[in-house]
C-alpha cells in the first residue's frame, strides 16, 4: 500500500494506482474527460492535470502512479489555472449549442465549465465548423461538439475489439472518423454515446426527446435478456424515455448492449389492461378485484393448476406462482425466446445471451420447467391453466382447449387462448418492484419507474393475493421486501438474502459455484 | 566539409569529411577511408565497454535534447532475457535542420556502422532506420548501402564473423513531423498513428513493440565510430568552452546568410565568427537581425545576443535559447518577424498530432491571432493573448510540439515587440521585401 496525501485528505492505495483514483478513493473527484476507468488510459485531454509537491511540472493525475508520501493538490492555483487554459480551449471551437444539444444537463464541459471554467472567451476568429454525420446504428455524430477525447476509439479498438472508430487527421482539423464501409451497428456500440462526456456521439433514439433535467432515473434491470445488465431506467410523465446502464463491475460494468437499451418502448404500450375482468356470458367484463380474485380462486378450486409463467415475471411473482402450483398439486413451466448470442469481447463473461428474458434462471431455480417448444405438453384435461406474465407470442397454445378453466395474471390480454374466467391486471418491469436471477445466479434489484396504468397491481401484490385464496400458505406479502423474505425462507436457493443486503448490486444464490 | 561549399578552415571536418564525395557511399569506398574498423574493435569488446567509452566521450544527443548518448544506452538491461530495438531517427523534419539527409546522401557507411555499434552495446539484435519520407535520395543510398552491407556480412546473422546478429532495416516515415518524436515514431514503426506516448514508461523498459528500446539520432551514432577508433580522450578534447559540451556538431545553415550550407565546428565555436566568417555573413546590402539556432523550436534571439554566444548547450541556453538540433535559421533586416513567426506557427498548427487539448487547440489558436495581426487586423489584448495561450501550452502535454510552438513566438514577441506593436497601430506593414 502506497500513503499519500490529496488535498489535505491522507488516503492508502495499492501500488500502481493512479493519482486520479486514490483521489476518488479520498472523496476528491479531479475534473477529467479522456479518462475513463472502463477503457485504457490515453492522457490527452489533459483536463486532469493535478500539483503534485516535489514535481517540476502538473503530473495528468489518470496516468501518474501514486507515490509514497506524495502531497497531491487538485486544487490549487497552478491546476486550477491549467484546467481553466484546458476548458477554454475546448470551448474556442465548440459551438455552445447547449439549447439544442441532448447532452445539456448531463454534459461534463458545461459542468467543468461552470466548476472551473472562464466567464468569457477571448476568441475572435472564426469556429470550425464539420457537418454531423449519421455513424450508423444508433449512432449520431455531431463533430462540432466533440473533444477529441477518443473514449469512443478506445471502446472500439479494446472492448469491444472492433476497431471502426479512428481519429482521422491532425491539428484542430482532427475528428472522429469510421472505417470505410463500417457502420456502428456492432451489438455493444451503442455505449460511445454513454462514453461520450460530450454531446459529439448522440443516440438518434433519443434525438431531441427531452431534457436531461426533465428525466427522473431508477435503478432497474435490463429485461431483455438472461445476462442481467444493471440498467437506469429514465422517465418523464410516466414514459420510459430511454434506458442506459448503470455500472456494476460483477455484471455489466459500465455497458449495456445496443438490443437491451434499445428494447424499453414496449414498456410504454397503451393497449394494457387496466381493470380486472371476468368472464360473463363468454364475454370479459371489467369488475372490482375482490370478484376477479373470487372468480380465479373458485376455478382453481378442486383442480390441478397448470400455470405457464413468464420469465419476465419477478422471482417474487414466480415463488407465489410456485405456492399455487404446490398447493394444488399442479405444474410448472416457461418458454423463452432466443436469439444470437453477442459477446462484448473485452469484458470477462459479458454477453447479450441467448435467453431473452431476464429471469430464466429464476424460473429453473423455482422449479419452473423449461418447455420452449412444447408450452403445453403437460397440461391435462380438466386442470385449470394459469397464465403469469406476457410473451406467449407464437406459442402453441392450441391444447389450452383442454383446460376446464384459464386464468390470466398479465399486463396485455394474450391471443389465441379460450376467454380466460378472470383476467388479473398486473404491472411491468418499470411499474414494480422486485428482484430477477441472472444466469449466473445473481439476484438483482429492479425498482419502479413509474405507475401502473389503472387498476393494474404489482405481481407479487395480485398473486401473494391470488395464492391465498386459493388455499396456499399465506405469509406477509404486504411489501415487496416482504414478498421477498417469504421467498427467501422458503426457498434454499435465496436462503439468507434480503432486500436491504441485496442493495442495488446485488448477491448470487447458493449453490452457484461462480463468484460473480 | 561545409557541403556544397569548400570546407572552411575553421571548420572541424569528422562527419562531413566525405561529404560530396561519391566514392564513399559504396563499402569498398568506406572501407578504403577507414570504415567499419570501430565495428570490428567494438565486437570484440564487451557491450558496457562500449558504453563506458561512449560515456567518458562525453557524446550528447544530437536530435536535440542533448542527453549524454553512453547514459541513454546504460538504461538498457543488458542481462533481462527480451528482444531490445535500436531506432535511429533520420525523421530529420525539425524545419531549418538538414544535417542527418547529408549524412545519409553521402556516408550511408558511417551510419550503418553507428547503428551496428550501438546496436550492440544495447543488446539490440534489430536496428530500424526512421527515415522521412520525402527523403527518397537518401532512403534510396541508404538502402543501396544496407543491401551491400549484408551481402558482405558486414551486417546480418554473423556480423563481421563475430557470431553476433545485427539486422538494420530502413523504415519510410510517412510525412508526420511529429514522427521525429521518439514514441510517436515507434508507434509509426508498429504501424499505428504517429501520436506521442505518454511517459513514463521510457523507452528503455518499454518501447518498441513493448520491449526496450533505444532512440538515436543520425547524427549522434555516425559519431560513435569516430570515438571508439580515436578514443574517448580525442573527443572530450574536441571542446572550445564548456567541458559539458564535447566534440563536433554539424550546423545546418539557412535563411538570409551568404553561403547556406552544412558546417561542422567544434561545440563551443563563436557563434559570431561563425556566421559572419564561415557562413559569409548576411547578403549583400543587409544585415543580419535575428536567428533561430536550433530548428524551429527553439526560442528566436537577436543578432546582438547571437554575437555573445558559444556555440554549445550550455552557450544557447545563457541567452535563453537552445542548441537543438543545430539548425541555424537566420533572418536579415528585410523580413518581417510577425510574418515568419505567424508562418512558424501554421507549421506547428499542421503537424500537431490532435492529441493533447492544449497543443491541438493552442497550436491553431495562436496561428490565427498571428495571421491576424500580419493581416493588420490585431490588438495589444491579442499579445497578452497569446503569453497566456503560451502559458497553457507549455509543459502541459505528452510531448513538446506545443511547447516547440509557444517557444520561438513568445520569444519573437519579446524581442520584436515594436514589430508588433507597428502593425496592430497601423504604422507599418509587415509585409516587407521577400515573401514567405
Amino acid at each position: 500500500m502506497v500513503s499519500l496525501t490529496i488535498e489535505g485528505r491522507a488516503v492508502s492505495v495499492p501500488e500502481g494506482t493512479t493519482i486520479l483514483e486514490a483521489a476518488k478513493a479520498a472523496g476528491v473527484l479531479v475534473p477529467h474527460y479522456c479518462y475513463h476507468p472502463g477503457l485504457p488510459v490515453a492522457g490527452v485531454c489533459r483536463m486532469c492535470l493535478v500539483e503534485v509537491e516535489k514535481l517540476p511540472k502538473l503530473a495528468p493525475s489518470c496516468a501518474t502512479a501514486v507515490g509514497e508520501g506524495q502531497v497531491v493538490h487538485v486544487y490549487s492555483e497552478k491546476a486550477l489555472e491549467a484546467r481553466k487554459g484546458v476548458l477554454e480551449l475546448l470551448l474556442i471551437n465548440h459551438p455552445l449549442d447547449c439549447p439544442i444539444c441532448d447532452q445539456a444537463g448531463e454534459c461534463e464541459l458545461q459542468d467543468y465549465t461552470f466548476q472551473e471554467g472562464r466567464a468569457d472567451s477571448r476568441y475572435r476568429e472564426p469556429k470550425r465548423f464539420n457537418p454531423v454525420e449519421d455513424f450508423g446504428g444508433d449512432v449520431l455524430y455531431v463533430t462540432n461538439r466533440c473533444i477529441l477525447c477518443t473514449r469512443c476509439v478506445r471502446f472500439m479498438d479494446d472492448v469491444h475489439e472492433a476497431p471502426v472508430l479512428c481519429v482521422s487527421e491532425r491539428g484542430d482539423r482532427a475528428v472522429i472518423s469510421k472505417a470505410a464501409e463500417a457502420d456502428l451497428t456492432q451489438p455493444w456500440a451503442a455505449n460511445v454515446i454513454d462514453l461520450c462526456p460530450v454531446g459529439a456521439l448522440v443516440s438518434k433514439d433519443f434525438l431531441n426527446k427531452a431534457r436531461a433535467w426533465e428525466l427522473d432515473r431508477t435503478a432497474s434491470v435490463c429485461p431483455g435478456c438472461s445476462q442481467g445488465c444493471n440498467a437506469v431506467l429514465e422517465t418523464r410523465d410516466n414514459v420510459v424515455m430511454r434506458m442506459k446502464p448503470r455500472p456494476n463491475d460483477e455484471v455489466n460494468h459500465f455497458y449495456l448492449c445496443d438490443v437491451g437499451r434499445l428494447d424499453y418502448h414496449w414498456m410504454n404500450r397503451p393497449d394494457r389492461i387496466e381493470s380486472p375482468k371476468i368472464r360473463l356470458a363468454d364475454v370479459l367484463s371489467p369488475v372490482d378485484w375482490e370478484i376477479a380474485l373470487g372468480q380465479a380462486a373458485e376455478a382453481l378450486r378442486g383442480r390441478r393448476a397448470y400455470v405457464v409463467a413468464s420469465p419476465h415475471l419477478s422471482n417474487e411473482a414466480l415463488f407465489l406462482l410456485k405456492r399455487i402450483v404446490t398447493t394444488t398439486g399442479g405444474e410448472g413451466a416457461f418458454r423463452c425466446a432466443t436469439g444470437p448470442e453477442a459477446a462484448l469481447l473485452g469484458v470477462e463473461d459479458l454477453a447479450l445471451r441467448a435467453d431473452r428474458a431476464p429471469n430464466v434462471r429464476g424460473a429453473e431455480l423455482l422449479g419452473f420447467t423449461r418447455r420452449d417448444t412444447d408450452l403445453l405438453a403437460g397440461l391435462k384435461p380438466g386442470d385449470a391453466l394459469v397464465v403469469a406474465g406476457d410473451l406467449m407470442d407464437g406459442a402453441d397454445v392450441r391444447r389450452a382447449a383442454d383446460a376446464a378453466a384459464v386464468i390470466v395474471v398479465g399486463s396485455t390480454l394474450p391471443v389465441g387462448l379460450p376467454t380466460p374466467v378472470a383476467v388479473l391486471p398486473i404491472a411491468n418491469v418499470a411499474e414494480e418492484e422486485g428482484t430477477f436471477t441472472n444466469l449466473r445466479g445473481r439476484v438483482q434489484r429492479f425498482l419502479q419507474a413509474k405507475a401502473a396504468p389503472g387498476l393494474a397491481r404489482p405481481s407479487w401484490y395480485a398473486l401473494a393475493d391470488l395464492a391465498t385464496a386459493a388455499g396456499a400458505p399465506s405469509d406477509d406479502c404486504s411489501l415487496p421486501s416482504r414478498a421477498f423474505a417469504a421467498l427467501a425462507a422458503a426457498e434454499p436457493a435465496f436462503a439468507g438474502m434480503s432486500y436491504d443486503a441485496l442493495g442495488l448490486r446485488g448477491a448470487t444464490v447458493a449453490g452457484t459455484g461462480v463468484a460473480r | 566539409m561545409g557541403y556544397p561549399h569548400k570546407s572552411h578552415p575553421q571548420e572541424t571536418p569528422v562527419l562531413s569529411k566525405h561529404f560530396g564525395d561519391p566514392a564513399a557511399r559504396t563499402l569498398e569506398g568506406w572501407k578504403a577511408r577507414g570504415g567499419y574498423t570501430a565495428l570490428a574493435q567494438a565486437l570484440t569488446m564487451a557491450p558496457t565497454a562500449i558504453q563506458d567509452v561512449v560515456k567518458a566521450s562525453g557524446l550528447r544527443g544530437r536530435g536535440g535534447a542533448g542527453f549524454p548518448t553512453g547514459l541513454k544506452w546504460s538504461f538498457m538491461k543488458l542481462d533481462d532475457g527480451k528482444p531490445h530495438y535500436l531506432c535511429c531517427n533520420a525523421d530529420e523534419s525539425e524545419p531549418g535542420t538538414f544535417k542527418d539527409r547529408e549524412i545519409m546522401r553521402w556516408t550511408p557507411h558511417a551510419l550503418i556502422e553507428g547503428v551496428a555499434i550501438g546496436a550492440y552495446a544495447i543488446g539490440a539484435e534489430t536496428a530500424f532506420i526512421y527515415i522521412r519520407g520525402e527523403f527518397t535520395e537518401p532512403i534510396r543510398v541508404m538502402e543501396a548501402a544496407l543491401a551491400e552491407a549484408r551481402a558482405a556480412g558486414v551486417i546480418g546473422p554473423n556480423a563481421m564473423g563475430s557470431g553476433k546478429r545485427i539486422d538494420i532495416w530502413v523504415h519510410k516515415g510517412a510525412g508526420a513531423y511529429i514522427c521525429g518524436e521518439e514514441t510517436a515514431l515507434m508507434n509509426s514503426i508498429e504501424g499505428k498513428r504517429g501520436n506521442p506516448r505518454i511517459k513514463p514508461p521510457f523507452p528503455a523498459v518499454s518501447g518498441l513493440f513493448g520491449q526496450p528500446t533505444t532512440i538515436n539520432n543520425v547524427e549522434t551514432l555516425t559519431a560513435v565510430p569516430h570515438i571508439l577508433n580515436n578514443g574517448a580522450e580525442w573527443y572530450k578534447g574536441m571542446c572550445l568552452s564548456s567541458p559539458k559540451s564535447t566534440g563536433s556538431k554539424l550546423f545546418s545553415v539557412c535563411g538570409n546568410v551568404a553561403k547556406p550550407g552544412n558546417y561542422e565546428v567544434v561545440l563551443g565555436f563563436p557563434f559570431k565568427e561563425f556566421l559572419y566568417d564561415v557562413c559569409g555573413g548576411p547578403p549583400a546590402g543587409r544585415k543580419f537581425k535575428a536567428i533561430i539556432p536550433g530548428g524551429s523550436s527553439v526560442p528566436v534571439i537577436t543578432i546582438e545576443e547571437a554575437e555573445q554566444v558559444r556555440m554549445d548547450y550550455e552557450g544557447f541556453l545563457e541567452v535563453g535559447t537552445m542548441l537543438g538540433s543545430g539548425g541555424v535559421i537566420i533572418f536579415d533586416d528585410a523580413q518581417s518577424m510577425p510574418r515568419q513567426l505567424a508562418r512558424l506557427a501554421r507549421f506547428y498548427a499542421h503537424e500537431s498530432c490532435a492529441q493533447c487539448t492544449q497543443c491541438r487547440e493552442g497550436t491553431a489558436w495562436m496561428t490565427r491571432i498571428l495571421e491576424r495581426i500580419v493581416a493588420g487586423q490585431g490588438s495589444f489584448e491579442d499579445l497578452d493573448t497569446i503569453f497566456d495561450l503560451s502559458e497553457s501550452m507549455t509543459g502541459k502535454t505528452i510531448c513538446v510540439l506545443s511547447d516547440s510552438c509557444a517557444a520561438p513566438v513568445v520569444s519573437g514577441i519579446k524581442r520584436f515587440r515594436g514589430e508588433f506593436e507597428a502593425l496592430i497601430t497601423g504604422r507599418r506593414s509587415s509585409t516587407v521585401a521577400v515573401g514567405v
